[in-house]
């Protein structure tokens, strides 16, 4: 099977593999992304994040739904952390999205985080642009809001939506946490329980002391995703998003700042490797370091000659 | 980096999932990286997910007595889909009377209760290609 050619045509399978290949780093994963490219930047992409257990699967299941029943194709990218112990991983996204699997317009991909070689931003990015070329209208990638890799991941997204629950804690866990500087929307699930309209206050206080929120201002949605109750609300705000960054030319910009910092970090893998193949592991760099030990020599000078060599 | 990715799913009407949860939880442990799906499924949702997450192994628990029309019938679906390297294996209450049967209908191989979970690590390690 031509992977290319079965991802332009729709061949669900050729997309599992192609996906597959940038994971795993396969020989042809470079090849399949090369032929693709061209075929990307049709897709709307859309990050949700916030802590374990707020309700983002159930959420993206439902938001799914409904943009299906709005005529638009999902292929969402479900991302669960890795065990540093094992570097296995319970990839468990996929409970809250069964009856999707039965739907030609979506598709479900679970990644697990990994290690941070290759960064997984680059490689969730990737799993994007696969999905764009197959044809998917909507693009949704849903992580856990904990680590900077997966903050990454959702601030390359076109609308990212912050969802918390009630009960976490007070409002300067809400500061603290950081994540809420990078909602274009947020949503407050679990919304039947105590303390929902306290948590209202309180982003909206955080909203207001944020500048940046002139011409946009992060709208509040409340919702109970397990029952379905104030969906359809959130899609209306993702598209009032969308609206907004069309009609104020913003998604030119952030899809620019998208592309420069997907390719600042592609530079600095491929540097990165190329130092640790070539430098790093070789018997002269250990002589090197054994010298700065005895102090004969300083390290400034020495990253300098390396990287006037590297880099010539 | 390549982890092996084990799809861990119940088909039809039975709720028991501990076990799934403990082998789920094993392979975790052995490095693997699992999907875990829940209960209730029909074939065609395993078979599915199998394709969408390009899983090399698909794992399914079943207690209710319905293997041997349940587990053949996912076997069938994963092949039509044109997954046909996918390693199937299955576990459960099942008398050692359908074993042959299971496997002649495309099974690897059957775990039944008291099995150590460390078995089913080597068996996947032994024969995911």
């Amino acid at each position: 099977m031509n992977i290319v050619e079965g991802v332009l045509n729709h061949n669900r399978l050729a997309l599992a593999k192609a996906i597959t290949a940038v994971e795993n780093e396969y020989d042809n994963a470079v090849e399949i992304m090369t032929a693709l490219y061209p075929h990307t930047g049709n897709a709307y992409v859309i990050g949700i994040t916030g802590p374990p257990g707020a309700g983002k699967s159930t959420l993206t299941d439902k938001l799914a739904k409904e943009f299906r029943k709005r005529g638009k194709t999902v292929g969402i990218i479900a991302v669960d952390p890795t065990s540093p112990f094992s570097g296995g991983a319970i990839l468990g996204d996929r409970i809250r999205m069964l009856d999707l699997s039965s739907d030609e317009g979506i598709f479900v991909r679970s990644m697990a985080t990994r290690g941070s070689l290759g960064g997984l931003s680059q490689k969730a990015g990737d799993a994007v642009k696969l999905m764009d070329a197959f044809g998917f209208d909507i693009i949704i990638i849903e992580t856990v809001g904990v680590g900077q890799s997966e903050v990454d991941i959702v601030k390359t997204a076109d609308t990212t939506m912050v969802v918390v629950i009630p009960g976490m804690g007070d409002d300067i866990q809400a500061i603290k946490a950081g994540i809420l500087e990078i909602g274009d929307l947020f949503t407050i699930n679990k919304a039947d329980r105590e303390g929902t309209d306290k948590l209202n206050i309180e982003i909206e206080m955080m909203l207001e002391l944020n500048p940046e929120h002139v011409s946009w201002r992060p709208p509040i949605n409340r919702t109970i995703a397990s029952k379905g109750e104030g969906i359809e609300a959130v899609v209306d705000s993702i598209e009032d998003h969308q609206k907004y960054l069309t009609e104020s030319g913003e998604i030119v910009k952030i899809r620019k700042a998208r592309i420069k910092n997907e390719v600042t970090a592609m530079l600095n893998d491929k540097v990165n490797r190329y130092i640790d193949k070539n430098v790093v592991s070789t018997d002269e760099f250990d002589a090197l370091v054994e010298k700065l030990q005895a102090r004969d020599i300083e390290p400034y000078s020495v990253v300098n000659d390396i990287v006037g060599k590297v880099l010539k | 980096m390549s982890n092996i990715r084990v799809l861990v799913a119940k088909p039809g009407l039975d709720g028991h999932d501990r076990g799934a949860k403990v082998v789920a939880r094993a392979l975790r442990d052995a490095g693997f990286e699992v999907i875990y799906t829940g209960i209730r499924l029909t074939p065609e949702q395993i078979a599915e997910a199998a394709l969408q997450d390009d899983v090399k192994v698909v794992a399914l628990s079943l207690l209710s007595g319905a293997h041997n029309t349940l587990f053949p019938k996912v076997v069938e679906l994963l092949k039509e889909k044109g997954l046909n390297d996918v390693l199937v294996i299955g576990g459960g209450v099942i008398p050692d009377a359908d074993i042959p049967g299971l496997k002649a209908a495309g099974i690897a191989e059957v775990f039944t209760p008291g099995t150590p979970t460390s078995a089913i690590v080597d068996f996947i390690n032994a024969n995911v290609k």
